[in-house]
Formats: C-alpha cells, sequence, structure tokens
C-alpha cells in the first residue's frame, strides 16, 4: 500500500504564474512606461517652450491686461491684471452656474412632476418638453437663443414694453431697480430677524410636537415672520426705497439694471436644457418610491398632501439627490459654452489671456485647478445634503 | 310549507350590459383624464390656452407664412427691410438651408468627390442596419466589419491619397461629415478604453486603481472644452518640433479620451452590480483573469448598462458640437459659419431657420438612439424576472 503523503503548505507555482508576482512585475513595467513617457513630454515640452521663447509660471498675472470686460460683477478696468480679469471670469461663471442650477431644479421639480399627473394634456406636455429639449446639443439651443432670438429684437429706439416698466431690446433686458436709502439696514435687519424667529419657532414647534404631538402652522408663522418684520420695517424707517425705472432715450436706456443678451441666452439655454435631465431624474425618484408607502399613509389616515410631504417625497430626495448632484456639476462645466457667443466665463478671459500671453499650459492648469474645486466643493455640499436626507437606520 | 323543488340552472349567459355612461365613451375619459379636480380643470384650460396660442404661431412661422423658393437674402425680407414681403412678416426661410444643403452635409469637401462620402456613409448604413437587428443572424463577422474593417475603408475613401483617389485634407471636411466621424471614432475607441478604465479602477493592484482613478476624475472634472482646449494647444507642445497634428486628429483624441472617462464609470456600474458569486464562481473554475472577465463579468455588466452606455453615447454625439469652439466646421459649425459669415442669406430670419433645421437633425439622431436603447433593454431583460 502506497501511501499519499499530504502536505501543508500549498503547491509550488513557478513564479511567472504567481498573481501577487504578475502584479508587481506589471506595475513596476507600468510606472516605468509613465515615467518614460512623462520624460518624453516634458522633454518635448521645454524644448518647444524654449524655441518660442516662452517663458513659464504665472508670473504673467501680474501683467497688465489691456482688454475690456462688458459683463463684470467686481471692479475691472483694462489696466487692471490678468490675474483679477480672470477673477472677474470665475465670478461670471458662478453666477451664471448658480442661476442657472436654481432655475433647472425648478423647472425639473415642476416637469417632473407633471409627467406623472393624473391630467392626460399636462402629462404629454411634459413628455413633449422632455423629449425635446434633450435630445439637442445645449450649445445649438445657446446659439439659437443668441442670434436667433435675441440678436433680432427690436434695436433701443423700438424697445418691447414690458409690464413694471421694463424693455427688452437687442441689448438685453432692461428692468426697474430698487434705490435703497437711508434706513435701509433696518429693514435687512427686520429680514434677518425674520429669518432667525421662524428657525426658532420651528424648532420649538418640533419640540412641542415630539413631546405633546400637537402641531403648531409653523409655515404661515415663517412667512409672516419673514415677509412681515422687513415690510414693518419698511414703513417704519419712513419708506426709504424708491426704484429708479429705465428710461427710453434716442439710443440708448438709461437707468435701470439690465442683463445682457450673452448671459440671457447662456441662462435660458442652460437652465432649459437641465431641466429637462432634472424632470427625468425627479419622475424616476417619486416612482422608485413604493407604492405600499402610499397605501401606508392612506391606511394611517393622512391626508394625501400630507402623505406627498411627509412620506414620499423623503424617501424619493433620497433617490433624486445623487443623480441632480451629476447634472449640477455638468451645468457648470456646460457654462464653459459661454465663450462661443462671448459672454465673459472664466473659459472665455482664460482664452484671450492665452491669446496674448501664449502661456498656454499655466492658462489650462487654472481651468483645471477652478474647474476641479467648484466640482469638488459642489460634491461635497451634495454630499452632505445626501447624509442628512439618507435613511437613519437604528 | 311550500317546497322548492324545481332547481335553476342557467344554461345560457345574458348579454353584458353596457357601462354605465358615466364610465365610457369620450364624456368619460375627458372627465377622468382631464377634468378630474378643479385643479386638474384649471390645469387643462391653461395648458389649452398655451397651445391655442403657440401651436398656430408655430405651424404658421415653419409651413405656411415660410418662403420655400428663393435666390438670396431678398425673398426672405419685408418692405421695410429691403425686399418685397409685406410688413411684419414673419417665417422661416427655407431657401437658405436648400441652397447650402451641400455644405451643412459635407463642409467643402470638393464637389466631384462627394461621392466617396455618399459611398462611406452607404456602407456605414449597410454595416449599421443588420448589426442592429437581432434577427439578422452573421452578429460576430458584422460586427467585426462594422468595428475593425470598416474604419480602414471609411478612411482611404474619405482621406484618399492611395488607388487614385484624390488627397482631400481634413481641413476641407465639414458638416455632418464631421460629426458623425467624430462620434463614430469616439464611440468606437471610448467603449473598450472605458473598459480598461473600469477595469483599472476596480484591479487589486493600487498602482493601476490609482493611475485610473485619478484620470477618470480629472476629466470628469473638466469641461469637454478644456480636454479640447488641451488637444489643440497642448498637445503640439507635447512633440517633438517638427511633427505636426492633424486639427482633427486632436479633436478626435480628446473626444474619445473625454467620452472614455464617463464610459468607464458606467461600465464600473455594472461591474459593481454583478455579485460575487459570479467573481467567485470564475475563480473556483480555475479561470484567469482575462478569461473571467471576458466571459463571465463583462457579458453580463454590460447587458446590465445598456442604457447608460447609450446615454453616453448620446451626450458625446451632442457634445461633438463644442468641436466649433477650436474653430472646426461640424454641422453646427458649419450652420453657424454660414449665418454669421454670409451676406448673401442674411436676414432677421435665417439664423432662426438655420439652427431649427440643425437641431432637428441632432434631435433625429439622438431620439432614434435613446428609443433604440428602450427597445433593446426590453428585449434583453428576460433573465431578470424572478
Amino acid at each position: 500500500m502506497s501511501q499519499h503523503v499530504i502536505r501543508d503548505e500549498p503547491a509550488r507555482v513557478p513564479l511567472i504564474y504567481n498573481p501577487r508576482v504578475r502584479g508587481i512585475v506589471f506595475q513596476v513595467l507600468l510606472v516605468a512606461l509613465l515615467a518614460l513617457g512623462v520624460w518624453w513630454i516634458v522633454d518635448n515640452t521645454v524644448e518647444n517652450l524654449r524655441r518660442s521663447n516662452i517663458s513659464t509660471g504665472f508670473a504673467f498675472l501680474r501683467g497688465r491686461a489691456g482688454f475690456d470686460i462688458s459683463d463684470r460683477l467686481i471692479e475691472y478696468t483694462s489696466d487692471s491684471s490678468f490675474g483679477r480679469a480672470l477673477l472677474v471670469g470665475i465670478a461670471n461663471t458662478l453666477v451664471v452656474a448658480a442661476a442657472g442650477i436654481v432655475t433647472a431644479t425648478i423647472l425639473g421639480f415642476l416637469i417632473g412632476v407633471g409627467r406623472l399627473s393624473n391630467n392626460w394634456l399636462i402629462r404629454k406636455l411634459a413628455t413633449v418638453y422632455v423629449e425635446v429639449f434633450r435630445n439637442i446639443p445645449p450649445l445649438l439651443v445657446i446659439l439659437f437663443w443668441y442670434q436667433g432670438v435675441l440678436a433680432v429684437l427690436p434695436s433701443v429706439r423700438d424697445s418691447l414694453s414690458l409690464p413694471f416698466g421694463s424693455y427688452l431690446n437687442n441689448r438685453g433686458f432692461y428692468f426697474p431697480r430698487f434705490v435703497w436709502g437711508e434706513g435701509t439696514g433696518l429693514i435687512l435687519a427686520g429680514f434677518l430677524a425674520g429669518v432667525a424667529l421662524s428657525w426658532y419657532v420651528a424648532r420649538r414647534a418640533r419640540a412641542r410636537q415630539m413631546a405633546t404631538g400637537e402641531r403648531f402652522p409653523v409655515l404661515w408663522t415663517s412667512v409672516a415672520l419673514i415677509v412681515g418684520l422687513p415690510l414693518l420695517a419698511f414703513f417704519v424707517s419712513g419708506m426709504p426705497v424708491s426704484v429708479d425705472y429705465p428710461q427710453k432715450g434716442t439710443f440708448n436706456l438709461t437707468g435701470g439694471t439690465n442683463i445682457k443678451p450673452e448671459f440671457l441666452s447662456l441662462y435660458l439655454a442652460l437652465s432649459f436644457y437641465t431641466a429637462s435631465f432634472i424632470a427625468e431624474i425627479v419622475r424616476a425618484g417619486i416612482m422608485g418610491v413604493p407604492r405600499g408607502q402610499t397605501e401606508a399613509f392612506s391606511a394611517l389616515g393622512i391626508r394625501s398632501r400630507d402623505g406627498m410631504r411627509l412620506v414620499v417625497i423623503p424617501q424619493a430626495l433620497r433617490i433624486i439627490i445623487p443623480p441632480l448632484t451629476s447634472q449640477y456639476l455638468n451645468l457648470t462645466k456646460n457654462s464653459s459654452l459661454a465663450v462661443a457667443i462671448g459672454y465673459p466665463d472664466l473659459y472665455a478671459i482664460g482664452g484671450t489671456i492665452l491669446n496674448q500671453t501664449g502661456q498656454a499650459i499655466e492658462v489650462v492648469v487654472i481651468f483645471m485647478v477652478v474647474y476641479l474645486s467648484i466640482s469638488i466643493l459642489t460634491s461635497l455640499f451634495m454630499n452632505w445634503f445626501n447624509a442628512k436626507m439618507a435613511l437613519k437606520e437604528r | 310549507m311550500q317546497e322548492h323543488s324545481m332547481s335553476f340552472v342557467r344554461t345560457e349567459m345574458t348579454p353584458a350590459t353596457a357601462a354605465p355612461r358615466s364610465q365610457a365613451g369620450i364624456g368619460a375619459w375627458l372627465r377622468k383624464n382631464l377634468f378630474s379636480t378643479p385643479l386638474n380643470s384649471a390645469l387643462t384650460l391653461v395648458a389649452l390656452l398655451i397651445l391655442a396660442w403657440a401651436v398656430p404661431r408655430m405651424l404658421n412661422w415653419l409651413f405656411f407664412d415660410a418662403i420655400w423658393v428663393g435666390a438670396d437674402r431678398t425673398a426672405c425680407l419685408t418692405t421695410e427691410q429691403g425686399g418685397e414681403l409685406p410688413a411684419g412678416w414673419s417665417g422661416a426661410c427655407w431657401p437658405f438651408v436648400t441652397s447650402r444643403f451641400g455644405q451643412f452635409m459635407f463642409g467643402r469637401y470638393p464637389l466631384d468627390e462627394r461621392w466617396r462620402v455618399m459611398l462611406t456613409g452607404a456602407i456605414f448604413v449597410a454595416l449599421l442596419v443588420p448589426l442592429m437587428i437581432p434577427r439578422i443572424p452573421w452578429k460576430r463577422l458584422n460586427a467585426a466589419l462594422f468595428f475593425g474593417a470598416f474604419p480602414f475603408i471609411a478612411y482611404f475613401l474619405l482621406v484618399g491619397g492611395v488607388f487614385g483617389l484624390r488627397y482631400v485634407e481634413t481641413s476641407l471636411w465639414g458638416g455632418l461629415l464631421v460629426t458623425l466621424v467624430i462620434s463614430y471614432v469616439g464611440i468606437v475607441v471610448s467603449l473598450p478604453l472605458g473598459i480598461l478604465l473600469a477595469l483599472g479602477r476596480r484591479s487589486h493592484m493600487p498602482i493601476v486603481k490609482l493611475l485610473s482613478v485619478v484620470f477618470i476624475e480629472t476629466v470628469r472634472g473638466v469641461p469637454l472644452v478644456t480636454v479640447l482646449f488641451m488637444a489643440s494647444f497642448m498637445l503640439p507642445l507635447f512633440v517633438p518640433p517638427g511633427m505636426t497634428f492633424d486639427k482633427l486628429l486632436r479633436a478626435l483624441i480628446g473626444v474619445a479620451l473625454f467620452a472614455s472617462a464617463y464610459m468607464a464609470e458606467v461600465v464600473r456600474g455594472g461591474l459593481q452590480a454583478i455579485p460575487r458569486g459570479q467573481y467567485e464562481g470564475a475563480d473556483s473554475l480555475g479561470l484567469g483573469y482575462w478569461q473571467k472577465m471576458g466571459l463571465i463579468i463583462m457579458p453580463q455588466a454590460l447587458k446590465l448598462v445598456i442604457p447608460g452606455i447609450v446615454n453616453t453615447f448620446i451626450g458625446m454625439f451632442k457634445d461633438t458640437t463644442l468641436v466649433l469652439i477650436i474653430s472646426m466646421f461640424d454641422l453646427l459649425g458649419v450652420v453657424k459659419q454660414n449665418i454669421s459669415g454670409d451676406p448673401t442669406w442674411a436676414t432677421p430670419q435665417t439664423a432662426k431657420t438655420g439652427y431649427i433645421f440643425a437641431a432637428a437633425i441632432f434631435w433625429i439622431f439622438c431620439f432614434g438612439m435613446s428609443r433604440y436603447s428602450i427597445w433593446m433593454e426590453r428585449r434583453l431583460d428576460t433573465g431578470h424576472r424572478r
């Protein structure tokens, strides 16, 4: 009888078949290849830069810009530095992104809910909206608004008159501006106090409901506080606010505030485009809440409106928030399409600077850093919001 | 007491009664779908008012008041603008589109060489259609031709310079041709590259994983415009002096890299959805890494993420328009160039007409792709029902 010896140690595998060894070898090779590639690129770049006499580094940011920027939020003249110009661009990008995000969210939620409406006509209209805007490139929509609609509006002399003393013409949208006189601080204080008090009331009401089950009309109280207190302050301080209406002159409209067509077309196109995606996300979110939840709150005797607010929406939000975040990021990134119509966002100004100085690498690095930081900040905020909304399992 | 000796068994059914008047017919449908509550009635009325205001205007502008034939801008101008149409007229200016149709499709591709583009298009359709219809056999051969042989055929046909074909430089290309070339190359390159990146991101090798994550997150964090910008301004810096890249090639590299980062995330979603048991099962069968991925994991993962993949394709198709920013002329670029750079057709209606035409073409492509993906998803959704 031959005896089989059973050994504890694993079978000997040739080194080449050992997955760990293979992994290490492969990675070393990869790093070596990558290092070689990077070295090649750096070497070529240095050589190319030397030939075209471009100095590297960010010192150029202090140079005089020499170009004008029509749309700006912060102080800027053509004597300002390149760095300042970039700041103007960043501010413009953020403004158009923020405005677009707010509008797209509101529009998207309305249309998303409309797609689930039990009204046949509303449902079909919402579907048509989504299918049309989702399938057309955003750049095309921007150009359509800019060259197709806003550029062919009447000239200043024949401006279209709109309600509330506002005008629309091919130089943009002009609307009245509030002039804050003496005592405006009081109104602001009233508003802040209203917000703070509403927050306090909401907290107390929640505590009371937890303790006794009695409910308190928090919403109406907050509205009364937030609207009422500033209004009260307005009358107490002697109505210091006046309105500056745009005045029609022969060649220009003076007074009031105006929004330039570049901003308007970018803002409208981005909002309409992104809204169609948000609508689909909202629809999927609401449909993702099981029907049993609706039946359960009906069985508990909760009215349909309260049930939506307390049961369905909080659960739907959990499904909605992650994809919503990426839509917000998409909108921010799409705002770089501004360059096609000359709205001075970060990308457009960076491009101008690149043409003037030839600092391609530095400008691209600035683009990447700014856009990546915006992306990371937005994701962090939405992750925080998501964690707050997430199912709290105990 | 009375006895019930007779039992009654019905032998024939009475005919079904019609549904009550309030539950059937148009009236009931209207009540249920349009006027169920006061709020719904109000919404319906508002929607009807908006439609009644907008739809006739749109139809008038697009068709009934539109100009269909004309030689130049005067055909689409009102009397006060220097033309012959009544004051206050507004309508589409279709002769702009018909007279520039060739440019919109081919760009400045030489007139007597355009048959080459059309032939390429015909081969493309002839290979794509059977690939998309599941009933037609020889899928493997078909796919090999479409993804393997077609790029070479198309390259030689479009670029020329061999077999007696005239060389046509890519700066003459334009219109829908460029849009389709960029999308096709983007799709063909980004899918395999995206799969590799997704595998890299889920790999156990730390360096491979790190590199994949850095690449994917960097590319996804910046706008495509920046990537294209890099491809067009920085790529020439990266190569030895004297070596130049074709402009179209630079755009292709930019789009393909950008799309593969997004594709990688879609594929990763599919990989994550495959249960652990599948991986372990493949391991216990003694399959190596590539066998495991190619035979077991990928077929299941890709099937799960078909909608995501098609969505990425649609996004990429729409994103090809951005090449106009690095001054290349895809469909939108040519339309824009004709609108703003050419006085022959400069009228207030030209821009609107041109962009609506371009939008219609983009819409047909994107809508078609999305419908196909929905249909395919339903077809493949067989194994997941319990």
